[in-house]
């Protein structure tokens, strides 16, 4: 098992280099100057020796293959370099935000779970009774529904209710604090956005877990149980959930990858300094340093994250093995 | 005409087609008035409901008087997402100047009380507004006493020439996105340590206006001559309000400082701007009281979402906008290298009739030249109305467009409008420009670019036509206007045309004192540059809308998002 962990973990280092020469390549390709774009944008005039000096400080007048080997060297060293944009380091830029993304990820999946494991074996259990139209309703309108467009909506429902009902609107925080400075602030702040996407991320899982426990019920070993006299929640929660979990686990753990960056719209929406509204910046500010530090964070997210699931079937399956 | 409100009397607006806010266009007029083109609009929308419409008064209403309240933090949203740097010298975002002006003096400004006026500035740090000695080219200042930067070192005039000389004459390797303002500008020099000296290669009016930029922070020379590009990422100033801290992408804290040279400010005992991009975060903020006020400017619909507010909880204030979109054609692409053609596209436009209706769904509003409306150099309607583009009668104008384009032999052009990717109100205005053109027979295509590529396709002349912009902080027409000349002489210019008869007029304007010869040259470049050779042609100018909590005072529009930042004057009402 341990030989199997350490052969994953070694496959990490090829794919986030492939990474990094594919975001490399791409991002100067996008035609742009993040010095024009920083001097220009604000619609006044600059000098052309303006943006020939920030050329110079950012190192942008290099050669092209300098730019990379500087930048593969300084991966191998843990260093990403300066944001081009703000000049900070980036992985002071990348910590910053962290904490908000991983935080909302982690709340979104966890609600997630909550509602679509429970809500799936129901569906499953009480096939084609109204009670499994209700729920596949509900989560077809998950899957169906864009998370931007609900987290606006959340956010207007709150503000006409609560000025409705208190006569004057109330919407959660604008100005992040983290959990263990303020818990009560920060759950108030993060606990709409991680409804919304949980929502949507549980509208998937929800689906899943309902074919996984339709097909496990149908299972040989499920009736003998029945025959046997064992009670019904001990069938389906020993027994059934148990197997129909495993293709749940490896979507729960690709949806939980792509929250890490994937929460663009609703950091947006819900103004949330996260990692990816910095996604979008950088790429829009053409900052070349933190973006392929960020598809670098969110390749190893995905690389790490597939990982614990495939450790995880072995946990769940015990015929799973790994040499 | 004009009616009672709140005890004040107030005027009804002009049209929004009147270039001049302030009254009839007449240069004998204007003389007498303010020249402004702010407009005062304060609105409580308990007294809409009741049926009051909203007004505009032509000069800033004298409110009953208030006494100042001490105390109590303002939070404010700054439309973006983080600025590049925190140094003034080096940017040119508002998101700059929103996040730090607070922190730092200047040597002049804008006149706090009366930001709209283009003509009148005040001293921050200096003691009085010098008049110009040796034939013009000489101004000397003198410095305020006993000025600290919040480490507590004194200010002294070396600091202040230190400053200027990084703006002006940057070291190598230092950026200063201002360099090019100040061509007049021979050296800077601090004799003692409370007279800084400007002088200047020639005599010229846009010097003071272009001194009172509000980037034009002052740093400590000591810091500057060790690391000039510590100011990128610190704050250390003299300003009303000393840093508190800065959560990267978040927010940006102020406090009170203690030992602010004005005596009595700030009133505020502090600040937090918060960014945020999306506008509808920043509607709901103002509306929920999560923050009071942003300051850049929202569009007309935002306006009126806030204002449902029951009650007289959001004020509006707005104000003509020192921006506006240009039409630039690529002049080496044909047809576009032909006036006739270039003429074709102004002649097609409605300014006038199009405004109004433009104005309520996006953020413009006055049509005017190319000065800002209102000020002196401006040009009155009558004089605009003898200009391309600007007739009085559109299907004459249209009549003569379709005339041009065949004499080109250039009719049902075909041909795509590059545009920025940004709502308000580059896509508004592009879509009109697009309509307006398809009266005279264009199919003119729009694509839409993000920044980067944008200017990319700006700076590669890889487009058409292009709409442009020029976005100033000071009115100062002199260098404003600059935008309209050739690349060669203005880099930002992307006609890809020379001409050097432009350059010629432009430089007697440039060096013109006289106020009666500059307008009158001014208005001969004008018609030169939208008319006779048609470069570039104007849309309605932008219009700036604040909504903001009624809770909130002291604070007064200005023609720009990036003036009067520094909050001193701001208390808080509750």
């Amino acid at each position: 098992m341990y030989r199997y962990i350490i052969k994953r973990l070694l496959l990490v280092i090829p794919t986030l280099v492939g990474a990094a020469a594919l975001v490399f390549l791409l991002m100067r390709l996008i035609p742009g100057d993040i010095c024009v774009v920083r001097l220009g944008s604000g619609g006044g005039t600059f000098d052309e020796r303006a943006v020939q000096a920030c050329h110079a400080q950012l190192g942008l007048d290099r050669p092209m293959f300098l730019q990379f080997v500087d930048f593969v060297w300084g991966f191998f060293r843990g260093d990403f370099g300066i944001s081009m944009w703000s000049g900070k380091p980036v992985l002071y830029e990348i910590a910053a935000r962290f904490p908000v993304s991983l935080e909302i990820a982690i709340m979104a999946v966890v609600i997630a779970n909550l509602i679509a494991i429970p809500l799936g074996t129901i569906s499953a259990l009480k096939q084609n009774s109204p009670i499994d139209l209700v729920i596949r309703v509900f989560s077809i309108a998950g899957l169906a529904t864009p998370s931007f467009w609900l987290g606006i909506l959340f956010i207007l429902a709150i503000l006409d209710i609560s000025q409705a009902a208190f006569g004057s609107p109330w919407m959660p925080p604008i100005d992040y604090v983290p959990i263990w400075q303020d818990p009560l602030r920060n759950l108030s702040m993060v606990i709409f956005p991680a409804l919304t996407v949980g929502y949507r991320t549980s509208a998937v899982t929800m689906r899943m877990t309902r074919s996984a426990m339709l097909e496990v019920l149908r299972e040989d070993y499920i009736r003998t149980a029945r025959a046997k006299g064992l009670v019904e929640h001990i069938i389906i929660n020993r027994h059934a959930l148990k197997n129909a979990l495993l293709p749940v686990v490896t979507l729960i753990g690709i949806e939980a990858a792509f929250l890490i960056g994937g929460l663009v719209v609703t950091e947006q929406v819900f103004n949330l300094n996260g990692i990816g509204r910095l996604f979008v910046q950088s790429v829009q500010n053409q900052d070349y340093t933190m973006t392929q530090a960020l598809v670098m964070l969110v390749v190893a997210a995905f690389v790490v994250t597939n990982t614990v699931v495939d450790l995880l079937y072995a946990w769940l399956d015990p015929r799973i093995r790994y040499g | 005409m004009s009616y009672l409100m709140n005890g004040v009397q107030v005027a009804l607006p002009p049209s929004p087609t009147q270039p001049c806010g302030l009254g009839p266009p007449s240069p004998a007029l204007r003389e007498r008035v303010p020249s402004a083109a702010r407009r005062v609009r304060v609105r409580r929308s308990g007294l809409l409901a009741a049926g009051l419409a909203s007004a505009l008064s032509t000069t800033a209403p004298p409110l009953a008087a208030e006494t100042p309240k001490s105390g109590g933090t303002l939070t404010y949203m700054i439309p973006a997402d983080a600025p590049p740097s925190l140094d003034g010298h080096r940017e040119t975002t508002f998101a700059t100047v929103h996040s730090a002006a607070p922190f730092y003096s200047v040597l002049i400004r804008v006149d706090p009380n009366n930001p709209s006026s283009t003509t009148e500035f005040v001293c921050d740090l200096c003691t009085a507004m010098p008049q110009p000695t040796e034939d013009g080219k000489t101004y000397t200042f003198k410095i305020r006493d006993h000025v600290k930067f919040h480490d507590g070192s004194p200010l002294t005039a070396a600091d202040v020439a230190a400053s200027w000389n990084a703006i002006i004459h940057p070291p190598e390797g230092v950026t200063s996105a201002r360099e090019s303002y100040f061509v007049m500008v021979n050296k800077v020099e601090a004799p003692d340590p409370a007279t800084v000296v400007f002088h200047l290669k020639f005599a010229t009016s846009a010097f003071l206006p272009a001194l009172a930029d509000p980037f034009a922070w002052i740093y400590k020379k000591e810091i500057l001559e060790r690391d000039p590009h510590w100011y990128e990422k610190n704050i250390l100033g003299s300003g009303p309000f000393k840093f508190a801290g800065l959560e990267t992408g978040q927010s940006i804290k102020g406090v009170r400082n203690p030992d602010y040279y004005i005596e009595g400010l700030p009133y505020l005992d502090g600040f937090t701007g918060i960014y945020a991009e999306k506008q509808a975060v920043r509607v709901e903020a103002i509306r929920a009281d999560r923050a009071a006020m942003e300051f850049r400017g929202m569009p007309p619909a935002s306006r009126d979402q806030l204002v449902k507010e029951p009650g007289d909880k959001i004020a509006v204030q707005e104000s003509d906008w020192n921006c506006v979109n240009l039409v630039t054609p690529n002049h080496k692409k044909k047809p576009f290298d032909d006036v006739r053609v270039r003429r074709a596209l102004t002649l097609a436009i409605d300014n006038w009739h199009d405004a109004p209706a433009l104005a309520k769904i996006a953020n413009v509003h006055t049509v005017g030249g190319i000065v800002f409306p209102g000020s002196p150099l401006a040009a009155t309607k009558e004089e605009l109305q003898t200009i391309a583009g600007f007739w009085p009668d559109v299907e004459k104008s249209r009549a003569e467009a379709q005339r041009l384009l065949k004499e080109a032999g250039a009719e049902g052009l075909k041909f795509e409008l590059m545009n920025r990717n940004v709502d308000q109100p580059y896509k508004y205005v592009a879509t009109w420009l697009i309509d307006e053109w398809s009266k005279i027979g264009f199919h003119v295509t729009q694509r839409v670019l993000p920044t980067g590529p944008f200017f990319e396709g700006l700076r590669n002349g890889t487009f058409d036509v292009t709409v442009d912009f020029n976005c100033q902080a000071v009115v100062n027409p002199l260098l404003d206007v600059g935008k309209f000349l050739p690349h060669s002489v203005y880099t930002e210019n992307y006609g890809n045309y020379e001409d050097q008869k432009e350059i010629g007029l432009y430089q007697q304007l440039l060096h013109e004192t006289d106020p009666a010869k500059q307008r009158a040259l001014m208005r001969e470049f004008e018609k030169y540059v939208l008319d006779t050779e048609a470069h570039m042609f104007m849309t309605p100018w932008w219009y700036r809308i604040i909504p903001y909590r009624s809770y909130v005072k002291g604070w007064k529009i200005s023609p720009s998002h990036y003036l009067n930042q520094d909050l001193a004057t701001i208390w808080l009402d509750k």
